[in-house]
């Protein structure tokens, strides 16, 4: 909107608007500064919680009682296991998808876009199965398996729209200048395309550290990561809202953090495009 | 730009996400449709004969698949009532001039990156819980009693949890539209002396209604799995009250060890999906070639 605004209906709006968005992320303030509570002040009254004194206990107990940072590692490999993968294999297709499309180019995206609609249910019993005969159940190993599976398409899909952006004017220019194959990919081709897929690495991290359906059925006390660990929280014995609130604190920090540089690539890569 | 070389070069490249997605594709599923067939339970080892339609038969007659999918249709239909016009009233504001946008944002988008388990478990002791929760302070502040959000009203406190984790999501969606959307039109729409509604009807909605065709696709597909937010608070109970079709199948599957009766449910699963699925490729066929 190019016209000016009057500053009282700035003002106001900007009320509005933080108030909405106070509303909204309150949540999350709240398992923080309860994170920081006394088990015993955890359960009092909002006022009474504010009042009570600061305190790191539930942080300590927390790692010390349930091996948090083993749970920790564990979302930590296999984020990042299954991303590495996923692009190991998503970037020469995509590659091929943006620079060297054929007939069939279109439809081979399309399809790959529609294996993510699958349900997970529906292939819960067979993997389940399979995981179980060969030893997969409860790995690492496994999980990652599945997760670079799930979200291939999503990596696939972001590349491929990042590539289709580099111009190929500038990849003609470079090899009308004399440069091969390899000092074209090398230094025209990779700095343009880095940013592309540190964006796709980046979503694709908090998508598989928040993935919670694989992570739950096929992980008991091995390679259970955050979300199973956190999933233990809900038949607890005793008093444990100031624990759960450091353990999820812990959890949803990282992700919050890289998530808050990510907004535009979800738009890119949960639409499928089909938003521009 | 493409020769023969790279051409051939190409189709190499692509061969390990094809193949393997294929085997993903194919594999897990036609497994799935094959046990659908057999009566196999993984508590009574032994053979697992050929039954016929036998499971579809057990599934749909089962009077929790008639709750199951009430149940779904009423989750997804409640968060994306609840997520698309909160996210459109939501999208309206945050285009607006305002001081410190970029921190509203932040705070608007944050809850959609907070893991499911993490959220449902804090809706469900922090806030919900009749006895420590917050509404329960609240309510007895103002002299009402504490309402047990969770026994008494499940599937609608699942809707309420699953919408504030997919609000950001419409949201950020329908902010990104509505900031493509030519100011030009606006202005010339309010100086011919359209009202701020008209011209929200008229100009705005018709602008969005892509994108939030699109909102709703996505999310629909994503939200006839919900399943971490019904494990972790309410395990589907009480009784049938909060099992989504997701669920059933889950409980049959891992819970009652009944392989046969859960791959016929995870079928319907598939099929259900796929006809959300259809719509929502067409819409992404159009951008492609645009």
């Amino acid at each position: 909107m190019a016209r000016a605004v009057s500053g009282r209906r700035k003002a106001a709006v900007t009320v509005a608007a933080w108030a909405v968005g106070l509303v909204i992320f309150f949540p999350i303030l709240w398992i923080v500064i309860l994170s920081f509570k006394a088990e015993g002040d955890a359960i009092l009254s909002p006022l009474a919680v504010l009042a009570a004194d600061w305190t790191l206990e539930s942080y300590a107990t927390v790692q010390a009682r349930s091996d948090y940072f083993g749970h920790f590692l564990n979302s930590v490999t296999i984020s990042v296991g299954s991303t590495l993968i996923g692009l190991a294999i998503a970037v020469p297709a995509a590659w091929s998808m943006a620079f060297v499309p054929g007939r069939q180019t279109r439809n081979v995206l399309m399809w790959m876009l529609s294996t993510k609609m699958l349900p997970p249910v529906g292939v819960l019993v067979p993997i389940y199965l399979i995981f179980r005969d060969t030893g997969l159940l409860d790995t690492r190993t496994g999980l990652v398996i599945v997760l670079t599976l799930i979200n291939l398409p999503i990596i696939v899909w972001m590349l491929y729209t990042y590539f289709r952006e580099i111009p190929g004017e500038i990849l003609e220019a470079a090899r009308m200048d004399g440069a091969g194959l390899r000092a074209e990919i090398v230094y025209v081709l990779t700095p343009m395309a880095v940013p592309g897929i540190a964006s796709t690495l980046l979503l694709n991290i908090i998508l598989a550290w928040n993935e919670a359906f694989w992570t739950l059925n096929l992980t008991a006390a091995n390679a259970a990561p955050l979300t199973a660990f956190i999933a233990s929280y809900s038949s607890p014995e005793g008093l444990f809202y100031a624990k759960l609130s450091a353990a999820s604190t812990m959890a949803i920090a990282p992700i919050l953090i890289m998530g808050w540089f990510s907004q535009k690539q979800l738009v890119r890569g949960l639409t499928f495009g089909a938003v521009k | 730009m493409s020769t023969h070389h790279s051409r051939a070069a190409g189709r190499l490249m692509i061969s390990p996400a094809v193949i393997l997605l294929l085997g993903w594709m194919l594999i897990p599923l036609g497994l799935t449709l094959y046990f659908s067939f057999l009566r196999y339970n993984l508590l009574m080892p032994g053979a697992n004969p050929f039954v016929g339609f036998e499971n579809y038969a057990f599934f749909f007659t089962d009077p929790a698949f008639g709750a199951a999918i009430a149940n779904t249709l009423m989750l997804v239909g409640g968060v994306l009532a609840i997520t698309i016009v909160g996210g459109t009233l939501l999208a309206l504001l945050l285009d607006q001039p305002i001081w410190g946008q970029g921190i509203v944002r932040i705070l608007v988008i944050a809850p959609f990156f907070v893991m499911p388990t993490v959220s449902a478990l804090v809706w469900k002791n922090m806030f919900m819980n009749p006895v420590n929760g917050l509404f329960s302070h609240l309510a007895r502040v103002l002299g009402l009693q504490p309402y047990d959000f969770l026994s008494q009203a499940p599937l609608a406190s699942i809707v309420l949890i699953v919408s504030w984790q997919w609000l950001p999501f419409a949201t950020l969606i329908l902010l990104t539209a509505l900031q493509s959307l030519d100011s030009e039109q606006l202005e010339a729409s309010e100086m011919d002396g359209a009202g701020p509604v008209s011209r929200f009807a008229f100009i705005v909605l018709p602008h969005l209604a892509r994108s939030i065709t699109v909102v709703i696709l996505i999310q629909t597909i994503f939200l006839l799995s919900i399943f971490a937010e019904i494990l972790v608070t309410t395990n589907g109970g009480p009784g049938n009250a909060s099992t989504n079709l997701t669920y059933l199948v889950y409980a049959q599957s891992l819970l009652q060890f009944d392989v046969g009766l859960g791959s016929a449910g995870g079928v319907f699963a598939i099929v259900l999906a796929n006809i959300v699925a259809i719509f929502l490729m067409r819409m992404i066929g159009k951008n492609l070639d645009a």
